[in-house]
């Protein structure tokens, strides 16, 4: 009647890496909802360091993110966006790693019983 | 416009290609550490109650579906001019994994970004835990819940109960935000115009997250119906009455 689970599992994981991998390419790069409100106000003024607000916004409060420098900061890989592909695969599968982990280890042994 | 790092350098923005949540800085420490505290109570609930959902066949389903919130919160989708948002994902994991396991599905995702992607700040992981991992997922279950009847009955039915799941999810998820901001936001002005903007962009984003939850809950349902969360429950409430 429905698919195998194994199957199942297996076309979704495989979805989840084509959209890791290839369709956040396609991803729309201005701010999202909460980041366009908290910059009302403020111009973004591009500099040789990056970008910086000037006015006065909500956002002018932010700080540096502790990681900025992180070899897969901003979703890519040392700071190139080409690589965005494979930074969003690198995160889809610890995330799987992480979650199946925990999710694994926390289910109830149906098998034993 | 001075460019040695330091107190100027502080307040440089990072770029915003595909960066999403709340950023260090947006809200006072108390507010920070109040939250914190809410997400990890929150989320210790969520771990009490996870383990009743999870078996040999849901476990790695529920892995498969953190790592899809993952995948799809990348993808930013135009909603106005100069204005993008993303999918957070709570109803949509709630509805397939059950509430607890969507909540701690959503905080993993959230936790992954903020440590490898540097995408929402460290301080901010409470703030941000609380509002989707743990309100909007809580309240889009709900809502899904309320509409379970209609869900189990028809195609239709369902993808109705996902979109709507997933729209009040996205909104209540920008509340959160608001009540965050209002206790404790370290501008301290323009709360009622920001609350304003924040609710009323979620309301847009919220037809896309609809649209994805829908797509994603009718694609599942078309193929393993038993691997719903929201379509089993019912059944199972019997089973444990036996």
């Amino acid at each position: 009647m429905s698919v195998p689970r194994r199957r199942f599992l297996l076309v979704f994981g495989l979805f989840v890496l084509v959209i890791a991998g290839g369709v956040a390419y396609f991803a729309d790069s201005a701010p999202d909802g909460l980041d366009s409100v908290t910059q009302r106000g403020c111009t973004v003024v591009q500099t040789a360091q990056g970008e910086r607000l000037e006015g006065h916004c909500i956002a002018q409060n932010v700080t540096k993110h502790v990681f900025s420098g992180g070899p897969l900061a901003d979703y890519t890989v040392g700071g190139d966006d080409r690589w965005t592909g494979l930074a969003g695969v690198i995160g889809a599968a610890v995330t799987l790693g992480a979650a199946g982990g925990l999710f694994w280890g926390l289910r109830r042994r149906t098998g034993g019983e | 416009m001075r460019s040695c790092s330091g107190q100027e350098g502080e307040r440089d923005v990072p770029t915003t290609t595909l960066a999403m949540h709340m950023s260090d800085g947006l809200l006072s420490a108390p507010t920070a550490l109040l939250f914190a505290v809410v997400a990890i109570a929150g989320l210790a609930v969520a771990l009490a109650n996870a383990r009743a959902d999870l078996d040999d066949r849901t476990a790695p389903m529920a892995g498969l579906v953190a790592a899809f919130v993952f995948a799809v919160q990348m993808i930013n989708f135009p909603v106005l001019p100069g204005v993008s948002g993303h999918l957070l994902g709570g109803a949509l994991a709630a509805i397939l994994a059950g509430p607890w396991v969507g909540a701690l599905c959503v905080a993993i995702v959230l936790v992954v970004q903020a440590l490898l992607f540097a995408d929402g700040g460290l301080t901010m992981l409470g703030a941000n835990i609380t509002n989707m991992a743990l309100i909007g997922t809580a309240i889009g279950y709900l809502v899904a819940l309320a509409l379970r009847r209609y869900a189990s009955r028809s195609r239709a039915g369902l993808l109705v109960t996902a979109f709507v799941a997933a729209w009040v999810n996205t909104v209540a998820a920008s509340c959160g935000f608001v009540l965050e901001y209002a206790i404790g936001g370290a501008a301290g002005y323009g709360t009622g115009t920001a609350a304003l903007a924040v609710v009323g962009v979620h309301c847009l984003i919220g037809i896309g997250e609809g649209v994805i939850t829908a797509v994603t809950v009718g694609a599942v349902a078309a193929a393993r119906p038993d691997l719903i969360h929201l379509l089993r429950t019912g059944k199972q409430a019997k089973e444990a009455v036996r």
